[in-house]
């Protein structure tokens, strides 16, 4: 068996005082910060005729890597039916395996470190995803029944919730609504106008720009601004609340945390977007103003005037309702995934994260459906 | 340095800003001693702890270990003093994207040149002392805060550290599990020679653990030197005897 000649090093010698008895001799320091044998290969030498193991000692310092070793040997022995005498170990040393031994391993069924194969984890997924949607289907029936109640007076709204709630994802937005608005006002014009010059039609960059941002792009910008700034937002803390047992808080004392937490969100959201898509609509007609009147040599009355002969009520319209469905998607995608909110740090950021995911498909799907509503409405 | 005291805290002074939490704080740790820091709730305990591990500069004075300024030596002898210590916070602080033996492996990994086996089997090993063989793999959400608890021990103990710091070992545990983590508590000061530091105002661990201690007293918001728990109830200072006989003396 190996050994180290170095005083301080650990050194062991295995020898069979009779057929049926192996003996191990540790000797010398078996510490953690040392570089010791796995106990594997003594183990499998367990064979045969062998149904006694003992111990002799002459130890200069031990820890927890002499009693791991010992463990595993005496697990081994176990297993094979192999009688262990450890009357010659360290008194500290029996103690402690004793300790450890005194409360019985746990088996519990379906925990290990198996991996499983790709298609099984995309089964699972699938599997999970398709089981999720009757409780997504729940959360929207009782934020419905939620509205049901404050309409008929059964619930007060907290106005000071909500307004807190309106003040945080309305005009703390506007930077960053600015900010994505112009540039995308930007790079429209850029768009249409490389298009438009080649029919010498480039005053047709304010129609383009003007109905693009008010119907469309100003509500499809604000809310993926808004599931990215405001949904997981909205998640963590409902997540950070769940860690924190306040949800089963206001369950136990009867009080719904939709109406409380839910409501207030869905309704701010639902104001706020709608204004924040309007602004966006307009901060990007300026980007499309500035592009127009400085590098293609539209006039500012020209442009202006395009603009106004474009653009009707019903594109306001059609930007408000979508502005609003889509703050209604966002709310709703952050409030689900922060309820469903597991109990540990980790289930938090895998909250905000669902959320905003779940949140830009539901405005894509919701985006499409409009679009082909409004289509064949003729509006 | 051989011979120097392991733990000596020298006219400390904990504050948030203007608010003086304690002051005048001084006291030593012998080696393989169980001291115990105790007082009620909001004394400062907590943040005592805080300054012993690190984590926020005294206001005023230091904290010595082996006779090293733990706040005034460079930042590399701090990191070395730091791993002397193993912390075990009051609720466990478990890294929850890790699993229990992940937890408990991740310092040995880093700081050991241990094959994978036998990193595997010490964490087993540690688990099973504090009570949770089996529980390699469950993640810390899903354990009772109690499991989290004994399994922050265990993380604690995995580099069999110089000096165990804990923070309300007993708290929330059932009787008999916080009997087997004093009696652990025990087995590795006497097997190891481990100092042990432990936060608490759970009156049975205290009588049946301790060796010295000192109580922190909100009032006045410095410490009472007490002693030994047991002869601190006979003939100690009135505002202790207070304290441990749960106001009836």
């Amino acid at each position: 068996m190996p050994t180290d000649t170095d005083a301080t090093a650990w050194r062991l010698t295995t020898s069979q005082p009779d057929p049926s008895t192996m003996e191990i001799a540790f000797s010398g320091r078996w510490c953690l910060d040392q570089q010791l044998p796995t106990p594997d290969d003594l183990a499998s030498g367990l064979s045969g005729d062998i149904s006694r193991l003992t111990f002799t000692t002459d130890l200069t310092a031990w820890d927890s890597a002499f009693l791991a070793y010992l463990s595993v040997m005496i697990k081994f022995c176990a297993g094979r039916g192999i009688e262990v005498e450890q009357e010659a170990l360290p008194e500290g040393v029996r103690h402690l395996l004793a300790m450890a031994a005194a409360v019985p391993e746990q088996k519990i069924a379906g925990r290990g470190r198996e991996h499983r194969g790709f298609l099984y984890r995309a089964g699972i997924a699938s599997v999970e995803f398709f089981r999720g949607a009757p409780e997504m289907l729940r959360f929207l029936g009782e934020i419905i029944f939620s509205f049901g109640h404050l309409l008929t007076g059964r619930i007060h709204l907290r106005w000071r919730d909500l307004w807190w709630e309106v003040e945080e994802v309305g005009p703390r937005a506007l930077l960053i609504v600015s900010v994505i608005s112009f540039l995308v006002g930007l790079i429209l014009a850029y768009l249409g106008a490389d298009q438009l010059r080649m029919v010498g039609a480039q005053i047709f960059i304010a129609d383009l720009v003007a109905i693009g941002m008010v119907r469309e792009i100003g509500a499809l910008m604000t809310g993926i601004i808004i599931a990215g700034r405001t949904g997981s937002a909205f998640a963590a803390k409902l997540g950070t609340m769940q860690v924190n047992e306040e949800i089963d808080a206001f369950k136990t004392l009867g009080i719904s945390p939709i109406d409380f937490l839910v409501l207030p969100r869905i309704i701010a959201l639902m104001l706020m977007v709608p204004l924040l898509t309007l602004y966006s609509g307009f901060v990007g007609m300026l980007a499309g103003l500035l592009i127009s009147t400085t590098i293609f040599d539209i006039g500012l009355f020209e442009y202006y005037n395009e603009t106004i002969s474009a653009l009707e009520l019903k594109h306001f319209a059609v930007g408000l309702i979508k502005g609003s469905v889509y703050g209604a998607m966002v709310a709703y995608s952050g409030c689900l995934r922060g309820m469903q909110c597991g109990r540990s740090a980790e289930a938090v950021g895998e909250a905000a994260t669902s959320a905003v995911v779940t949140s830009i498909l539901l405005i894509t799907i919701s985006a499409s459906i409009l679009t082909i509503l409004f289509y064949q409405l003729g509006i | 340095m051989e011979g120097a005291v392991p733990i000596e805290v020298r006219n400390l002074t904990m504050a948030y800003g203007e608010y003086v939490v304690q002051h005048d704080i001084s006291f030593t740790v012998n080696r393989g001693e169980i001291f115990v820091i105790m007082g009620g709730n909001g004394c400062g305990k907590s943040t005592l702890m805080r300054s012993l591990i690190g984590l926020q500069r005294p206001a005023k004075g230091t904290v010595l270990y082996d006779g090293e300024d733990f706040w005034n030596v460079d930042e590399t002898e701090h990191q070395r003093l730091k791993r002397r210590l193993g912390v075990m916070f009051q609720g466990g602080a478990m890294w929850s994207s890790l699993t229990l033996a992940e937890n408990v492996a991740l310092p040995l990994g880093e700081y050991t040149g241990l094959s994978s086996h036998l990193i595997d089997e010490i964490v087993s090993f540690k688990l099973a002392l504090v009570g949770l063989a089996g529980f390699e793999d469950f993640y810390p959400a899903e354990l009772s805060g109690g499991m989290r608890k004994r399994a922050g021990l265990a993380r604690a103990m995995a580099l069999d550290p110089d000096i165990l710091i804990i923070d309300e070992p007993s708290s929330g545990l059932d009787p008999l599990t916080a009997r087997h983590l004093d009696e652990l508590i025990l087995e590795l000061r006497q097997n190891f020679g481990t100092t042990i530091v432990v936060i608490s105002h759970e009156l049975a661990s205290i009588l049946s653990i301790c060796d010295d201690s000192v109580f922190l007293d909100a009032q006045t918001r410095t410490m009472i030197p007490t002693g030994n728990p047991k002869q601190a109830l006979q003939s100690g200072d009135p505002r202790v005897r207070h304290f441990l006989t749960r106001g009836e003396a």
